[in-house]
């Protein structure tokens, strides 16, 4: 079928092979930059598909090799993803500090009220809100699984607590010690407590993993690297023979080695979609147990999946970690392969 | 076209494949290469190809020194040279008229003027109606025409052929024979290696004779 198309498209007498000089000068006074251009990309595009469909030829290596690179990409991902979700969770923590204000234990309820009247004029504090004596008692039953243990007391251990929000000018790492500062040396208090402590060290547990992940995910991208080089390796010595061919008839290294690149970025780019979906999956498998946990809290957070510019930043290290691995591969191996 | 002065190769450890090599073939000359196995003539056409470098003297290939060629400027001194193996070296994963528009695709042709080009070559060697034909199935005869269009679609200046008939019968040889003077009347300088006397001597061309890497008989021009 394709033939007989070929051959209606033919001139009904193909010229001979005559004039060979003529047409060799008119090619060259035809040479500019844009049919330099148009030459490299048609000679890229042509490349690109053609490396796709060797690597179509061998399915299920193909999917193998993209598979472990797919897995070995989704790791870091995934896990990047997930802690941008906990960094998100914690944004929110970050600007409302709160001071936990104990009071001393033979301040009553009622003074406790007048205290933070007091403190609700100074106009450093957004505002004051009291746990009364009975309150904490009350939440403490609740919460804690003591209250057999506070029934034997005879009387509430529980201060009373104000909890302050100060301003969000007052907020600020310096202006807020200064205010604590201020607040512990008032005569009815106990203790001053400033509630930014926890998210600080949770944020410096999120930077230690995050450098975790980085690490770990250096170490994958390494592994891909070599996974490629290695596949391409195998390629490269499979095809010696066209290779010493195409060297003879003047192919140059760099034609030469194009299709290994360009099998090196389709290896990249199956692989970072395979990642790309796994981790789409897991999230996907996270996210009604998480959603529920957050329920629990009074909190709508969702967990969100990898985003659209993380997504393309994964396709581009993909395609570049695909890349560099055959070039590794393409430049040890290519030189050495010489007609004899 | 072709020039050697002086030329000696001697491979590490060996002894010399080539020595004292003085050698001038002209534009749009169809000349035979023979002598023995071992002679040299492998090596001879090698050094025109840039496979190997002479040890010492020069190779001149259309007025460029080759004997010092840079590696980057080998592939585009190769284009100007089809070779034609005796072992054919097609690409077997390949339909025919993928291996005749390599040279083509290499040099950047576009897709039109190679696919003209390629069965311009094709109808010359016979074979046009076997271009969507892989080439295991073809017999031995047809895989060195194939081999021939490859060498000559893109149409080079210089043509070399290495044994091109060293694995067929007589009538076949012939008929390729009868092609490379076809190629040699439209102008294209033509140096055929091969060690099968009886044919070369029907045939009215100069003969370049090697005997233990020397000249041992030389056309008249060289004198």
């Amino acid at each position: 079928m394709i033939r007989r198309k070929g051959h209606s498209k033919r001139p009904a007498k193909p010229q001979p092979t005559v004039k060979p000089a003529r047409r060799r000068g008119a090619q060259r006074a035809g040479f500019s930059l844009q049919n330099w251009l148009k030459h490299y990309f048609r000679l890229h595009a042509q490349v690109f598909v053609s490396s796709l469909g060797r690597l179509m030829k061998s399915p299920a290596a193909s999917l193998m090799t993209a598979a472990v690179i797919g897995i070995a990409l989704a790791l870091p991902s995934g896990m990047l993803t997930l802690l941008d979700n906990l960094q998100r969770l914690s944004a929110g923590w970050d600007g409302g500090a709160s001071i936990s204000l104990f009071l001393n234990a033979d301040i009553s309820d009622e003074n406790a009220v007048k205290i933070a009247q007091q403190l609700q004029s100074r106009e450093e504090l957004a505002s004051v809100k009291v746990l009364s004596r009975a309150q904490a008692l009350e939440d403490f039953r609740a919460h804690s699984g003591f209250g057999a243990a506070l029934d034997n007391l005879d009387e509430n251990p529980l201060p009373a607590v104000l909890v302050i929000q100060p301003t969000p000018q007052h907020s600020e790492a310096l202006a807020v010690q200064q205010l604590v500062q201020r607040l512990s040396d008032m005569p009815s208090t106990d203790l001053a407590q400033l509630d930014l402590q926890w998210v600080k060290r949770f944020n410096a547990l999120m930077e230690i993993g995050r450098r975790g992940i980085w690490v770990v995910g250096s170490l994958l991208g390494l592994a891909v690297l070599l996974i490629v080089g290695n596949t391409i390796r195998l390629d490269i010595q499979s095809r010696r023979e066209e290779i010493e061919i195409t060297k003879l008839i003047g192919g140059t290294d760099a034609f030469i080695r194009r299709p290994f690149l360009h099998t090196g970025i389709w290896y990249g780019l199956l692989g970072t979609v395979i990642a790309t979906l796994l981790v789409h999956i897991a999230f996907f498998l996270l996210s009604g147990p998480v959603s529920q946990l957050a329920g629990l809290y009074q909190s709508s957070f969702l967990l969100q999946s990898l985003g659209f510019v993380n997504m393309l930043s994964l396709i581009a290290i993909g395609c570049l970690l695909g890349w560099a691995g055959s070039w590794l591969a393409v430049g040890r191996h290519l030189r050495a392969i010489e007609p004899t | 076209m072709i020039r050697l002065e002086e030329v000696s190769k001697r491979y590490p450890g060996g002894q010399d494949a080539l020595s004292g090599i003085d050698l001038h073939i002209p534009a749009g000359r169809l000349c035979f290469l023979t002598g023995h196995s071992g002679a040299g003539k492998s090596t001879l056409l090698k050094l025109i190809t840039a496979i190997e470098r002479p040890s010492r003297g020069q190779v001149f290939i259309d007025g460029q020194n080759i004997s010092r060629i840079p590696y980057r400027q080998i592939p585009f001194l190769r284009r100007k040279i089809g070779v034609i193996f005796q072992n054919h070296r097609l690409l077997f994963d390949r339909t025919v008229f993928d291996n005749v528009a390599l040279p083509m695709i290499i040099a950047g042709i576009d897709y039109r003027e190679t696919g003209r080009r390629v069965r311009a070559a094709l109808d010359k060697v016979g074979l046009l109606d076997k271009e969507k034909a892989y080439p295991i199935t073809l017999s031995g005869g047809e895989q060195q025409r194939v081999g021939i269009a490859r060498a000559v679609v893109n149409r080079p200046p210089l043509v070399l052929a290495d044994e091109p008939t060293g694995n067929l019968d007589p009538e076949l040889s012939r008929e390729i024979m009868a092609l490379f003077e076809q190629f040699n009347q439209v102008g294209v300088t033509i140096l055929i290696a091969s060690h099968d006397i009886a044919l070369i001597e029907q045939l009215d061309y100069p003969i370049i004779r090697l005997s233990h890497g020397r000249l041992a008989d030389t056309p008249g021009w060289n004198s």
